[in-house]
């Protein structure tokens, strides 16, 4: 589904991703840890087509497509989504227009009429109770006022009305409650196909033990240094990134002493 | 420079401007045109008039239109020569008589719109007043407007200016509005022209004790526009809003220019003033609050909110506030902003294409100024012609009979 090479990405001049190889295939999921400013962010912005993100080298493809040649609301109509870290308002566009001008681009997308308005609002209706909206979110400006974790669950909220078949999480869980940790996780297991696969982004085991991942990366400083099986999420709960970093330290040191 | 040529036309044509009048109106023509040969028009230089090239405006040779009124029959709505009564006392007694666009206009307007609300009644239903100008050469129409509320009048005025024709036309408009004690009144003003047209309207409103006016100036689709509103707070505990949206796109020209003259104590004044200025465009609002010495316990807001939705696009913002009372509370604010990248990545994450992204924030942001419209019927219309606006189907109008 999914096939990054050897990708480099800077910001405002500086190189943040230094060299990301990472496949993805159908219905896998895929957590992705990682210090602070390590570059887990970054690598999905590139991926959703962040024009702040200037990619240098490398290649992304999405089911066959040259992803880094398609515009952002090309690459959300063919089926990828990002929840963002920090989800943004936007005062004056209300949620059900923003959602309707959502859906509607997807099924042009599709080459399907838009939808009509009673269908709307009970698709509307019945993916909120499926994240446990509260309907006065809905009927406000997009994010407008929302706490930090109602944020998060509108992200869900979004995803599930646009139901998207590559999923980014980035940090959802962070911000939840644990009741809304269990809800929100829950409803992504009710909305994942067999074929829709994800990166989770996360600091944390609690996600995961709800999504279980088929693999486990660490992202530091720019690359993927070490993957493996969900144990290792568990691992850096327990033991931190230090371990993983040792080694890269000690060849620093021995190269200058050389 | 250009003015030469409307001295030359109001001494040969005179007689059959007044032939064409009425005496309330003659009765002040040539005190006009002596101040206007001694004035002119007001050139850059003059701090009001700094961000519109009227010269320029009136250089073409434009065909002088004298349409006569077309009024249906209404208990508030008259030809000044039809007035219920003598309107002597207040025919150009607010217009400001230095400004060369005001004078040119009492020289040349043949006919006065009159709406005149006696005591005490209330008029459920808005009055309408439609313009039309259209024209297979260039033309210019001087129109003038007199509102009149006696005490206790309440009033709600919707003013349309339409141009047809892919032609290029001139406006002059005046309106002088009283509003006497305890009167209300809701003022609209809707702009919905073609690229040709030059708009300049001045419009001068006095209050008078515990009224309450609100004056909203909108501009959906026009050429060069120039809108002066001076209103003079003469009378106490009277609350006065002034709201403005104004929509440019193409080389479209929008400058609105305000003055709030609180002259009484204990009186409000809101003003909220929005700008979409995109493509090429330039916008320019320059609003003073005048807080007179004798005005204690003023309360006055003015806001000034602008977006330059394209790189090209030019605003220019000037609040400005002077204070002779010491007992007031009065604030005002400007901001210049451009379109909001994060919120464009994140609708554009959502499949939203770029384009329909910008016009829903674009329609946010005007939003807010069409909110403030107190009149639900006309509101809910806003709402749909503002975002046809921003679609670019407002080019012509549909909705009315001349361009279907
Ligand atoms: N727009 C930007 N301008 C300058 N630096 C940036 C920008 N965006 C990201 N960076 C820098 O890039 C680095 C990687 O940031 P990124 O947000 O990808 O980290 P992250 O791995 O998601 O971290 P966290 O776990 O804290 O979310 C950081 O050092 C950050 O400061
Ligand atoms: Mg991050």
């Amino acid at each position: 589904m999914l096939e990054i090479k050897n990708l480099h990405a800077n910001v405002n001049g500086k190189e943040i991703l230094k060299g990301v190889d990472l496949t993805i295939r159908d219905g896998e999921i895929h957590a992705l840890m990682g210090t602070n400013g390590a570059g887990k962010s970054t690598l999905s912005k590139v991926i959703v087509g962040d024009p702040s993100y200037e990619v240098t080298e490398g290649s992304i493809m999405f089911d066959g497509h040259d992803l880094l040649a398609m515009k952002p609301e090309e690459r959300a109509n063919a089926g990828i989504f990002m929840s963002f870290q920090q989800p943004i308002e936007i005062p004056g566009v209300s949620m059900a227009n923003f959602l309707k001008a959502a859906v509607n681009a997807k099924r042009k997308y599709q080459g399907l009429d838009p939808m009509k308005a009673s269908d709307f609002l009970s698709m509307m209706r019945e993916k909120r109770k499926l994240v446990s909206m509260d309907s006065k979110l809905v009927n406000r400006s997009v994010n407008e006022g929302f706490s930090g974790g109602e944020r998060k669950r509108n992200e869900i909220f979004q995803m599930a009305m646009l139901e998207p078949t590559f999923c980014i999480l980035d940090e959802t869980d962070s911000g939840l409650d644990v009741d809304a940790l269990r809800i929100v996780a829950e409803g992504f297991n009710k909305l994942r196909k067999p074929e829709t696969s994800a990166i989770i982004i996360t600091h944390y085991q609690r996600l995961l033990d709800y999504i279980t991942p088929d693999t486990v990366h660490v992202l530091l400083d720019g690359r993927i240094v070490k993957t493996g099986g969900p144990e290792l999420a568990k691992q850096i709960e327990d033991n931190g990134f230090d371990w993983i970093k040792g080694g890269s330290i000690n060849y620093d040191f021995e190269s200058v002493t050389c | 420079m250009s003015e030469q040529q409307y001295i030359e036309f109001y001494s040969e044509c005179r007689d059959m401007i007044m032939s064409k009048s009425t005496a309330v109106m003659n009765n002040e023509r040539d005190k006009a045109f002596e101040l206007f040969k001694q004035y002119g028009f007001p050139s850059q230089k003059v701090e009001r008039y700094k961000y519109t090239d009227v010269d320029k405006a009136f250089a073409p040779n434009y065909g002088i239109l004298f349409t006569p009124l077309g009024i249906a029959p209404s208990s508030y709505i008259f030809s000044l020569k039809d007035a219920p009564k003598d309107m002597t006392a207040y025919y150009n007694r607010l217009a400001d008589t230095s400004d060369g666009i005001t004078l040119l206009n009492t020289m040349l307007a043949h006919e006065c719109l009159l709406i005149y609300v006696p005591k005490n009644t209330k008029v459920e239903k808005p009055i309408n007043v439609d313009n039309w100008i259209r024209g297979a050469v260039p033309s210019m129409m001087n129109r003038r407007l007199l509102v009149v509320l006696e005490s206790g009048a309440d009033a709600t005025v919707i003013v349309g200016d339409h141009a047809t024709d892919q032609q290029a036309f001139l406006t002059t408009q005046v309106v002088e509005v009283f509003c006497h004690d305890n009167s209300r009144l809701d003022l609209y003003e809707i702009e919905e022209t073609t690229p040709g047209m030059n708009r300049f309207s001045n419009v001068y409103i006095h209050t008078e004790n515990d009224c309450n006016v609100r004056h909203s100036c909108i501009t959906l689709h026009n050429g060069t526009t120039r809108n002066l509103c001076d209103v003079s707070m003469e009378g106490q505990y009277t609350e006065v809003t002034l709201n403005g949206c104004a929509i440019a796109s193409a080389t479209q020209h929008i400058d609105n220019n305000t003055l709030i003259r609180h002259i009484a104590p204990n009186c409000t004044s809101n003003e909220l003033y929005k700008y979409v200025v995109d493509e090429q465009a330039v916008g320019a609002f320059a609003g003073k609050i005048l807080v007179e010495k004798d005005a204690q316990k003023t309360s006055s807001q003015e806001t000034n909110n602008n977006l330059c939705a394209s790189p090209e696009a030019r605003m220019y913002s000037q609040p400005m506030l002077e204070i002779y009372a010491d007992d007031v509370k009065c604030a005002h604010g400007s901001t210049v902003g451009v379109m909001d990248e994060t919120a464009l990545f994140y609708m554009r994450q959502r499949g939203i294409p770029e384009e329909q992204a910008r016009m829903l924030l674009k329609n946010a942001f005007m939003g807010q100024v069409i909110d403030q419209i107190s009149y639900e019927p006309l509101r809910s219309k806003l709402y749909v012609k503002v975002e046809k606006r921003f679609l670019g189907e407002l080019e012509k109008c549909k909705t009315c009979n001349l361009c279907k």
